[in-house]
């Protein structure tokens, strides 16, 4: 029996049954990572002793019957943005190369009462910023259904480990799209839940106000399992929300039966792949066989996403990334004049260059005199933004659209020119932007043999309904693996 | 392109980022910003001038807590993280006369 291509819900389940011990999974998630790691560079670290010795812990709590719940056991592996404790967490970047956190985040700690053993930490663009995964200071992740293509990103090393089957589940964060587009372009599943569900603490952050933790997995039902795990109010992160309920799994139904689904028209613009835009409109006609109520509407303001966003995630990465300044943890440059030029040379080695774009375009918005005309003025965006979004939910209990205008690009295809991979966002960053849930399920392939992904994204708090169709829609189709 | 970065601007920006850009980083940094802010001008085709700037979706008041010590006292492995220490301190150049 392969254990790594079953899903994490179902190796729970063997392990509940005593079928398979912890260590048996634990040793099987290794053995894959030594098998295929070389090839597609999933990790920044794996922890292999760390994970030998947890799973005899978990073990030991499984049989006394103190852990019981369905990732008991279940190998996992973690974005490197997320702190875990004594175990290096670099943010893919070189100014963390050697911080090892005091203390694990929130995410990790609720994963880690459930019983998960950590593997190891996935691979990413430096601090999220990136949508290839190819910014990482420690190299560049393959996608596992072709090698010259990129994993997408920033959760890339996420999505791919668990395409490639080198761990059962992971999580990743989404900060405009960094779940969602690498999932889709990995042919796997993930959520970004709404703004608030999962806590932020110890999650080292890019934007704070877009970010958010949440699974990656090979289907829906683990994914919502998984998310119930995760999400708590969290008095350490101030921005957290008293959900009324955190009870996902129990919206694994298969039926759409009046479900009222909106397409929006102006997703299917110039620049949207046409074998995408045929597998997302299927995807929408099976929904609609199955008794959905499918209809096309107008979103408005899509366009106007993107230049939103880049001016207030890069403001708030501007001030949250001053924070690495050589002194309390992580690199500081060798030789220095002094504290402010150690500051300066310690930063400008330590960051790479998608980084020092971002800091620097995010200080200049911020800075007096452009203030107004930048800053505010995205921020008065978004809540137009978050306007036609409400008016859209009035009518509409998800909406359906694709990721991603296209399917995974080839290996350096994307850097030589920012604004255009920005476009890539477009399907994505408004969500972020509005604080809503949403989610990449796979909906088929293109002629090149590759994931597309298909979104379905639901009013805040409304994860319910968007876990509810994604299932339904699941139920149609089985699950492709990359490995032969 | 419509907004010319001028080396002033990169240079006060450099000094507002606290980064050191090398020449070349600079004329790059000057084309990047140039091109970003044509394109975030975009944003000008909206009347905004009725709309609130929003920070946050939902609506967040100060969220307050009782000022207690719950964490112990780890200070001895904060301290490991530190690139230079010295005596349990974190050890800095100087930084005043």
């Amino acid at each position: 029996m392969n254990l790594m291509s079953l899903t994490a819900v179902e190796l729970g389940k063997k392990i509940k049954a005593k079928e398979v011990t912890v260590l048996e999974a634990t040793k099987a998630a290794l053995a894959a990572i030594e098998e295929r790691e070389s090839k597609y560079n999933c990790y920044v670290t794996v922890d292999k002793e760390g994970a030998l010795k947890r799973a005899e812990e978990v073990q030991k709590l499984i049989d006394q019957g103190e852990l019981t719940g369905p990732l008991a056991g279940v190998p996992v592996a973690i974005k490197d943005n997320m702190c875990t404790k004594d175990m290096l967490t670099t943010c893919s970047s070189k100014i963390l190369s050697n911080f090892k956190p005091t203390y694990s985040a929130e995410a990790v700690v609720n994963l880690e009462k459930a019983g998960a053993v950590i593997i190891g930490k996935t691979n990413m663009d430096e601090f999220a910023m990136g949508s290839t995964t190819e910014t990482s200071y420690y190299g560049e992740t393959k996608n596992p259904w072709n090698e010259e293509r990129v994993p997408g990103g920033s959760s890339g090393g996420s999505c791919a480990a668990v395409a490639a089957e080198e761990c059962s589940y992971a999580l990743g964060s989404d900060t405009g799209g960094s779940i969602r587009q690498p999932s889709s372009f990995c042919g796997v599943t993930g959520i970004k839940p709404t703004y608030g569900t999962v806590s932020r603490y110890g999650l080292i952050a890019y934007g704070s106000s877009l970010d958010q933790i949440g699974p990656v997995a090979k289907d829906v039902t683990d994914c919502a399992t998984i998310l119930e795990a995760i999400s708590s109010y969290d008095k350490k992160d101030s921005t957290s929300v008293k959900r009324e309920d955190y009870d996902f799994t129990s919206a694994l139904v298969d039926d759409v039966k009046g479900m009222r689904i909106g397409i929006p028209t102006d997703y299917f613009i110039d620049g949207l792949d046409s074998e995408v835009k045929e597998a997302v409109l299927q995807a929408a006609n099976t929904l609609k066989e199955k008794g959905a109520i499918v209809e096309e509407f107008e979103l408005g303001l899509v366009e106007y996403a993107i230049p939103a966003y880049y001016v207030i995630a890069s403001a708030e990465a501007s001030s949250n990334l001053s924070r690495f300044d050589g002194v309390k943890y992580g690199y500081r440059t060798e030789s220095f004049d002094g504290l402010h030029n150690m500051y300066k040379k310690t930063r400008s080695e330590g960051f790479g260059a998608e980084v020092k774009r971002r800091i620097m375009l995010g200080s200049f918005v911020l800075s007096s005199g452009y203030y107004d005309a930048y800053y505010l003025k995205a921020l008065r965006t978004k809540a137009l933004i978050k306007k036609e979004f409400d008016k859209a939910f009035e009518k509409y209990d998800v909406i359906l659209g694709p990721v991603a205008p296209t399917t995974a690009p080839k290996l350096g295809d994307s850097l030589s020119d920012p604004i255009k991979m920005y476009l890539g966002d477009i399907y994505t960053i408004a969500v972020n932007l509005a604080g809503l849930p949403g989610m990449s399920v796979p909906c088929g392939t293109d002629s090149k043999g590759l994931p597309i992904g298909l979104q379905l994204i639901g009013d805040c708090f409304q994860e319910k309904k968007i876990i509810q169709a994604a299932y339904s829609f699941e139920q149609t189709r089985t699950y492709k693996r990359p490995l032969n | 392109m419509a907004n010319i970065i001028s080396d002033e601007t990169i240079e006060y920006v450099g000094i507002l980022a606290k980064l050191e850009l090398s020449e070349e980083e600079k004329e790059q940094a000057k084309k990047d910003m140039g091109s970003m802010l044509d394109y975030i001008d975009m944003l000008n085709q909206l009347d905004t001038s009725e709309v609130e700037p929003m920070s946050h979706v939902f609506s967040v008041n100060n969220v307050f807590r009782e000022d207690v010590v719950t964490n112990g006292d780890d200070r001895e492995d904060i301290i490991k993280n530190a690139p230079a220490q010295k005596e349990g301190s974190f050890k800095v150049p100087k930084t005043v006369d």
